[in-house]
């Protein structure tokens, strides 16, 4: 078992792309890191390059306090997960789980006892003969799994292992990972562009666009304090309500289009650099969730045009317009959901038992000590 | 869209029936007439009748006998022995470069990869001369070696064609496990990319096998003498001025033909399977 340490990474390619920029990342023995973006963030190439598939153009790269950056994959004592699994479809699931310690030339009767104690837990003993082309697309994963796990590495390495899977399975196998990651104690980097994933199975979650690392935390502490407006666009969901606003002088209030929005002591307190954006255009970030339907009480709202209500049972998702203007976090979204989003538009998280109804003005609370303010040209938080 | 039922006789006679059927005759008569007509004896095999009167082995025995004036079971032994020869050249040289001109990073792929579309396209009866004389100035004429280097050549380029696009179709990735679980480049081809790449390889060696066992123009400017002869030119150069033992020759053939049939029924899924390989996505 070993920590991993990314000091300055850089990975240029022969074309001249810039995949990875300077990047430092640190994870720590037995910690679940995963690595969260949009596609083609280079996410993946940063995994490659810890497995040592990729060369690294620049930095150093350590595994256990030992420099790898020129060791061949096989000398890293690392595990890979692929996402097609990569399973040897003329092998048998005992075969594939025992072939990187066949080629170790570990006696047979180990290879046996080894694979065995891995494909119980793993519930595959029954397979155990099967060809790969015979199993389930859950089984197949765990086969993956298994040939990870049966090496006992010093990191494991996952790219996207899940997505493969519909969607009740990936709901299932993400605890099971989850279960053996924690079982094992091992390092392990997890590469995901599915950011509940990375939210609900990760220690730390790292998010990055193009190449750059944008925040670093725990799962909670990225959802509540994003460092600026990608991390905040990209995980939740539904995405945050990003508009742009206008703070009064001495920060009191915010306009959001037409509607102003009185800010607490407690704002101010928490973002004394607030206080400089008196009189300035910021973009102004509420959660769906912090954006209850009133009933009844005082307090700040916000009043919107409700287009859709989605029923999911334990709660409704209101679609409404404001006449403000939403502001996008560039690359947070698909493409397509980006043209999706009207002028305005917005989501609420409000009780299942509220009566809104779509075609009617809606009343929002809002729940203002959990707004977040970004700066408009920078995008980054607006904090201390 | 909804389509007219055909009714009786019209569901089973239509073009496309009547079109395949007559091709399936054009193509399977003349062979049964040689595998009938092999079994005719030496009265019958000139006269109108359709099957042989009595069925007679005749021909085989003669064929095959030690007093034969042809030694066709040493012909055979030879095409045997140079085509198999050939075939395991192709496969194991046709894999190691497919490989490499497949995964290995490489300057000049496509130029090398053009080259070899080129060879294989290449006119055989264009290099026969000045091959003929560079195994005359090496004393390699009349020998196996002779046809056996030759044959490999020619039908490198295509099997290694053949056998790249195999090896483009498996995934990258189970390769990387392979270099990950501590597999060398030569253990990860024979144990985790040839197990995939059968059909591939099915294809390519029954494809040279076929070329080797029937190539008649080399085989007859390169080995005269009936030590090295192969079977091509053995049943071209069979008989005298006066007399041609066609039912002999028909028998020759039909043995002839065995190697072929089987491999072709044996392997014929793979086969199939191995010439579309990437033709559609997996």
């Amino acid at each position: 078992m070993a920590d991993v340490a990314l000091e300055k990474v850089i990975k240029v390619y022969p074309n001249g792309f810039t995949a990875v920029h300077e990047f430092d990342l640190s994870i720590a023995d037995g910690e679940f890191m995963v690595l969260v973006g949009p596609s083609g963030c280079g996410k993946t190439t940063l995994l490659r390059m810890v497995a040592g598939l990729e060369d690294i153009t620049g930095g150093v790269l350590r595994i256990g306090g030992t420099v790898v950056n020129d060791l061949s994959p096989k000398e890293r004592d690392i595990a890979m997960v692929f996402q097609n699994y990569a399973l040897y479809p003329h092998m048998t699931v005992g075969e594939n789980i025992g072939f990187a310690l066949k080629l170790r030339k570990m006696p047979k009767a180990e290879i046996d006892r080894k694979v065995r104690e891995a494909a119980q837990v793993l519930g595959l003993t029954e397979w155990i003969d099967r060809k790969p082309a015979q199993l389930s697309g859950g089984q197949r994963q765990r086969v993956a799994m298994g040939r990870a796990i049966v090496r006992e590495p010093s990191v494991f390495l996952m790219d996207e292992p899940l997505s493969n899977l519909d969607a009740k399975l990936r709901v299932q196998m993400r605890a099971e990972v989850s279960r053996i990651q924690r079982g094992l104690g091992v390092a392990t980097v997890y590469v995901t562009h599915d950011q509940t994933e990375a939210m609900t199975m990760g220690d730390r979650v790292a998010v990055i666009r193009d190449g750059y690392l944008q925040q670093c935390d725990t799962p909670q502490a990225l959802y509540d304090h994003p460092r600026n407006m990608f991390v905040a666009a990209f995980i939740g969901s539904p995405a945050m309500n990003l508009y742009e606003g206008t703070l009064e002088q001495g920060a009191s209030a915010v306009r959001i289009g037409s509607q102003t929005v009185a800010l607490t002591d407690q704002v101010r307190t928490a973002r004394p650099a607030l206080a400089g954006y008196g009189g300035r255009s910021l973009v102004v970030g509420i959660r769906p969730e912090h954006l209850p339907a009133v009933d009844g009480q005082d307090g700040p709202e916000l009043h919107g045009d409700v287009d859709l209500v989605e029923a999911l049972g334990s709660e409704q998702l209101v679609h409404f317009t404001l006449d403000a203007r939403r502001v996008l976090a560039e690359g947070a979204h698909e493409d397509d959901a980006e043209q999706l989003l009207k002028h305005g538009e917005g989501v609420a998280r409000v009780d299942p038992r509220s009566a809104v109804k779509p075609g009617e003005t809606a009343r929002f609370s809002v729940d203002v000590d959990r707004m977040q303010f970004f700066d408009a040209a920078s995008g980054e938080a607006i904090t201390g | 869209m909804r389509t007219k039922r055909r009714m009786g006789w019209h569901r089973y006679v239509n073009l496309m029936t009547v079109a395949t059927t007559l091709t399936v005759i054009f193509v399977v008569l003349p062979i049964l007439w040689m595998i009938v007509s092999s079994f005719k004896g030496p009265g019958s095999i000139n006269t109108d009748a359709v099957l042989p009167h009595p069925w007679s082995a005749a021909n085989y025995e003669a064929a095959f006998s030690a007093q034969s004036q042809d030694p066709f079971y040493r012909y055979i032994l030879n095409s045997l022995l140079v085509t198999v020869c050939s075939t395991a050249l192709v496969l194991g040289i046709g894999t190691l470069a497919g490989y490499g001109l497949g995964r290995m990073p490489m300057r000049g792929k496509l130029p090398i990869m053009v080259s070899l579309l080129m060879i294989s396209v290449f006119p055989a009866i264009a290099v026969i001369a000045p091959l003929f004389l560079i195994l005359r100035e090496i004393g390699w004429l009349n020998s196996y070696q002779d046809l056996i280097l030759p044959y490999t050549a020619f039908n490198l380029p295509f099997a290694i064609w053949i056998l790249r696009n195999y090896f483009l179709g498996i995934p990258k990735e189970m390769e990387e496990t392979g270099r990950i679980d501590g597999a060398s480049p030569l253990r990860t081809v024979w144990s985790i990319v040839l197990p995939q790449a059968k059909p591939g390889l099915f294809t390519a060696g029954i494809f040279t096998f076929t070329a080797c066992w029937t190539e008649f123009l080399m085989s007859l400017s390169f080995n005269t003498t009936n030590t090295y002869k192969t079977i091509p030119v053995g049943l071209a150069t069979v008989g005298s001025l006066y007399a041609t033992p066609f039912g002999q020759i028909f028998a020759v053939s039909c043995v002839a033909s065995v190697p072929i049939a089987v491999l072709v029924l044996v392997f014929r899924k793979s086969v199939v399977s191995g010439l579309t390989s990437g033709a559609v996505k997996g």
